[in-house]
């Protein structure tokens, strides 16, 4: 059990990047992201390009790092993979999701697009790669680490755990420093007063697309060097998302954070019982009895 | 190609787009006229095209039953299965609509999801249900023996088009009907004080059982069509996704609008078809993902574009009345 | 001089109009106090000033120049600065960055500014790293205000700025409007609690059913007998 919850973690942790960028979008954007999945499948792939083409073709070696299974190419491919979705995501509002606001079209209407805007998405990757399973570094042999309490768990992992705690770090950091950090956070609490206040809320806009695609991105990377890469990982990772973000209350970055350690955590638990497929309908689950008993999440007001 | 060849060929295209139109219709008594934002259509189509398989198949036994795990199956005759998965999708439908129709419409959205998610994961796994990923074969087709097998597709053709014919004319009579009215007033949030919360929530409910049936009937004509169902076939895309496009671009609150948009958008997933029978051979294997990216794309371009879809919403129906 | 100017204003928020041909005028400096009964259209006319309505009919001058129809944060940058009702901090940021947001588009050193709003309410000096949320309802109100000061403006719109304070709040809170203006800021505001803003004003306008019914200076319609009656609470 103890080995469970120390993989929930893991996993929760990268749920959580992508609940943290989802219920950015969410909070400031006021609509529910459908494509926030795709764009985890979208940054795993590109950060796939890079390391078996791009950087290979320049000429930096494939070594890897002591006991991890990366080394330099996906160090300089990680930040660049987030800056491409943070592109893409800040692409699709310029094409979709700003025209329909400027029609005055509802939060229905833009989670209709970007439903199809997932689908885009998806279908370039199957297109590009193919339905097949794919890996950072096929057929390596990945030991784990023993610890005490007879836990396993492998390097990967633990950088895992340190890559989001210094994302998650940064991004606080950012938000309460910085000018634009807080213009985001005024927005997200009270939009309309941040519109009186002079701030240009279309600038703010771009900032949480591509903070909310670059912390997609970073989620979907570390998933593919944990486990697989495979077309449908984000759009799989959707519900779980979306119930970290609820749970958490929308909007509120650290509420996004507990959630999604929370959701990861009971899905592993829930392993000891179910099948693993049906992880996703335990995230589902728990996200209907928090729609029933506290929809506002766990930091939401009455 | 032969004029007998390309008769049979359009004959099934208009069954497939006679299916989808059905859903379509569905779909347009959920979020044409009362605005719930359903995007576990295909949940709704599984259901259906089961119930009608274990309703219509025996129940596997003897050396059989190695083979084929079935929980039920009352091998009645397909007018059963038709009714029984209407019945099905209609309680499902009720039983989801308790705890989620209270919601926004967003978290509407999210739970249908969700739900027709974990159905295909409850059918995929539990073998003992509808025998899992390998799902369910040789399901009978209504009035078999009367045609020679090669023509049986002009009888179910127009079987297709007598339920279709049927459950518009019963939609629209009850869109003209003051419960119409009242469902288009909840769509537009214009319901007057005198409606309480309980009166909307039930006129919501109906509207989602309602609309559930008849895709649990468009579910049921799709298994019988192709025989053979397994979990995999009703997926986001050909199960979900590309029924809102039809939708949006036939005109949501118009079903004559929903029948067009099938037959449109079907006829564009066809067309699609041949375009990419030109792709050069290493591209072959992604012509369905080039295709469902246009068809991706079109959903978009209507959305910005187009919106109110090629007919747009019915007019009012009666001006002395409204 | 006239410094701010709404003229025949019509305006409403669907095809209803809530105002119809209403006329306020600000001089430099002014307090100018609107009121009138609940739904006359006071709140509909600063929203009009401020650019979130757009009139159907008629225009808004600042200094001669038209600003009709301009969106709130031009309209800011010009020197108007507003104060909502409801809704009027953020509540999840402390009173400090509150006063900061306020700042947003000012790209000088604003410290000095900064300490001149708390040595407007030194309440909030005291408390400046609180979360907004957890202030009582007057404190909150001083946030309010002390954000929409931080940009000097020339222009204050103040929407019901006693609503839902307590009553030995109330003289308070007039105590630092008053305040406000003799640093030099115009004013219009709109009160519910019509004597304490007639009380104020230079110039009052009575509004009713979304018309103008009544304008003078404020001494003149504390007096009215009429005025008194209908508005005043006899």
């Amino acid at each position: 059990m103890a080995e469970l919850t120390v993989y929930g973690i893991v996993l929760g942790s990268i749920i959580s990047l992508g609940a943290i960028g989802l219920s950015l979008v969410y909070g400031i954007i006021r609509f529910a992201n459908f494509s926030h999945g795709d764009f985890l499948t979208a940054g795993a792939y590109v950060s796939l390009f890079m390391v078996t083409g791009v950087l290979s073709w320049i000429g930096i070696p494939d070594t890897t790092f002591g006991p991890l299974s990366f080394g330099w190419r996906m160090v300089i491919a990680f930040p660049v993979s987030m800056a491409a979705v943070s592109g893409v995501a800040i692409l699709l509002d310029r094409v979709l999701y700003r025209k329909l606001r400027i029609k005055g079209s509802g939060p229905v209407m833009l989670a209709m697009s970007s439903l199809g805007a997932a689908f885009i998405i998806r279908m370039v990757i199957l297109i590009i790669w193919g339905a097949d399973s794919l890996f950072y570094r096929p057929g390596l042999l990945r030991p784990a680490l023993q610890l005490p309490l007879g836990i396993k768990i492998r390097p990967d992992q633990i950088l895992i755990l340190f890559a989001v705690f210094a994302l998650v770090s940064l991004l606080h950091l950012f938000l309460q420093n910085t000018k634009m950090g807080k213009a985001m956070r005024a927005t997200a609490d009270n939009m309309e007063l941040a519109l009186i206040s002079g701030i240009d809320t279309e600038r703010i806009i771009i900032w949480t697309w591509g903070i909310g695609g670059a912390l997609a991105a970073a989620a979907g990377i570390l998933y593919g060097i944990d486990v697989q890469l495979h077309p449908y990982m984000g759009w799989n990772f959707l519900i779980p998302l979306f119930a970290a973000t609820i749970l958490g209350t929308i909007g509120n970055i650290y509420g996004a954070l507990i959630g999604g350690l929370t959701i990861g955590i009971a899905q592993q638990v829930s392993t000891a019982f179910l099948l693993p497929t049906y992880k996703l309908a335990v995230a589902f689950i728990i996200m209907v009895l928090i729609l029933l008993i506290r929809p506002q999440g766990i930091f939401g007001k009455e | 190609m032969e004029i007998s060849g390309l008769l049979a060929y359009l004959v099934s295209m208009a069954i497939m787009a006679g299916i989808y139109a059905i859903f379509c219709l569905g779909l347009n008594i959920q979020w044409g006229y009362t605005g719930l934002f359903n995007i576990g259509i295909a949940g709704f189509f599984c259901i259906g095209a089961y119930a009608s398989a274990l309703i219509t198949t025996p129940k596997p036994t003897g050396m059989y039953a190695h083979y084929v795990h079935q929980i039920f199956g009352l091998n009645l005759p397909f007018i059963f299965g038709l009714l029984g998965a209407a019945i099905a999708c209609g309680i499902i439908a009720f039983l989801i609509g308790i705890p989620t129709l209270k919601l926004r419409e967003d978290y509407l959205a999210i739970a249908t999801l969700g739900i027709a998610e974990t159905f295909r994961l409850i059918f995929n796994n539990e073998h003992w249900l509808a025998n899992g990923p390998r799902g369910l074969m040789g399901l009978p087709q209504p009035l078999q023996g009367l045609v020679d097998p090669r023509h049986y597709n002009y009888i179910y053709l127009i079987i297709i088009v007598i339920i279709m014919v049927v459950v518009y004319l019963l939609i629209e009579r009850a869109a003209r009907s003051p419960w119409g009215r009242v469902l288009r007033a909840v769509r537009e949030d214009e319901v007057s004080a005198s409606m309480s919360g309980k009166d909307i929530f039930n006129f919501k409910m109906q509207s989602l059982v309602f609309g559930a049936m008849v895709m649990g009937f468009g579910g049921a004509l799709y298994a019988h069509y192709t025989k053979a169902i397994s979990p995999d076939v009703f997926t986001p895309l050909y199960g979900t996704f590309i029924i809102w496009v039809m939708l949006m671009a036939g005109g949501s609150g118009n079903n004559k609008g929903a029948i067009l948009g099938a037959y449109v958008i079907w006829a564009v997933w066809i067309g699609t078809k041949f375009m990419t029978d030109f792709l050069p051979y290493t591209l072959k294997a992604r012509a369905p993902y080039i295709r469902f990216l246009l068809i991706g794309i079109l959903l978009e371009i209507i959305l910005i574009y187009r919106p109110q879809g090629l007919l747009g919403e019915e007019k009012k129906i009666s001006k002395l009345i409204e | 001089m006239i410094f701010l100017k709404a003229e025949d204003i019509t305006v409403g928020y669907t095809e209803i109009d809530i105002l119809h041909n209403v006329t306020v005028t600000v001089r430099s400096g002014e307090i100018v106090s609107v009121i009138g009964p609940n739904g006359a259209g006071k709140s509909t006319l600063l929203k009009t000033v401020f650019g979130i309505l757009k009139p159907r009919h008629g225009n808004v001058t600042l200094k001669e120049e038209d600003i009709t129809g301009l969106r709130p944060d031009r309209i800011v940058r010009k020197g108007i600065s507003y104060v909502p009702q409801v809704e009027n901090v953020f509540p999840s940021m402390t009173i400090q960055e509150n006063l900061e947001m306020g700042a947003f588009i000012r790209t000088d050193d604003y410290s000095q500014r900064l300490e001149e709003v708390f040595d407007l309410f030194p309440v909030l000096r005291e408390r400046k790293k609180q979360k907004v949320g957890q202030l009582s309802g007057g404190q909150r109100q001083m946030v309010a205000m002390g954000r929409a000061l931080m940009l000097d403006p020339q222009v204050l719109l103040l929407d019901e700025p006693s609503a839902g304070l307590a009553p030995v709040l109330v003289s308070g809170i007039f105590e630092k409007i008053k305040e406000i203006n003799a640093t030099g800021v115009a004013m219009i505001i709109v009160e519910q609690n019509a004597k304490e803003a007639l009380k104020m004003a230079d110039h009052g306008y009575v509004l009713a059913m979304g018309k103008n019914v009544l304008d003078d200076t404020g001494e003149a319609l504390l007096a009215n007998e009429e005025v008194g009656r209908l508005y005043l609470g006899g």
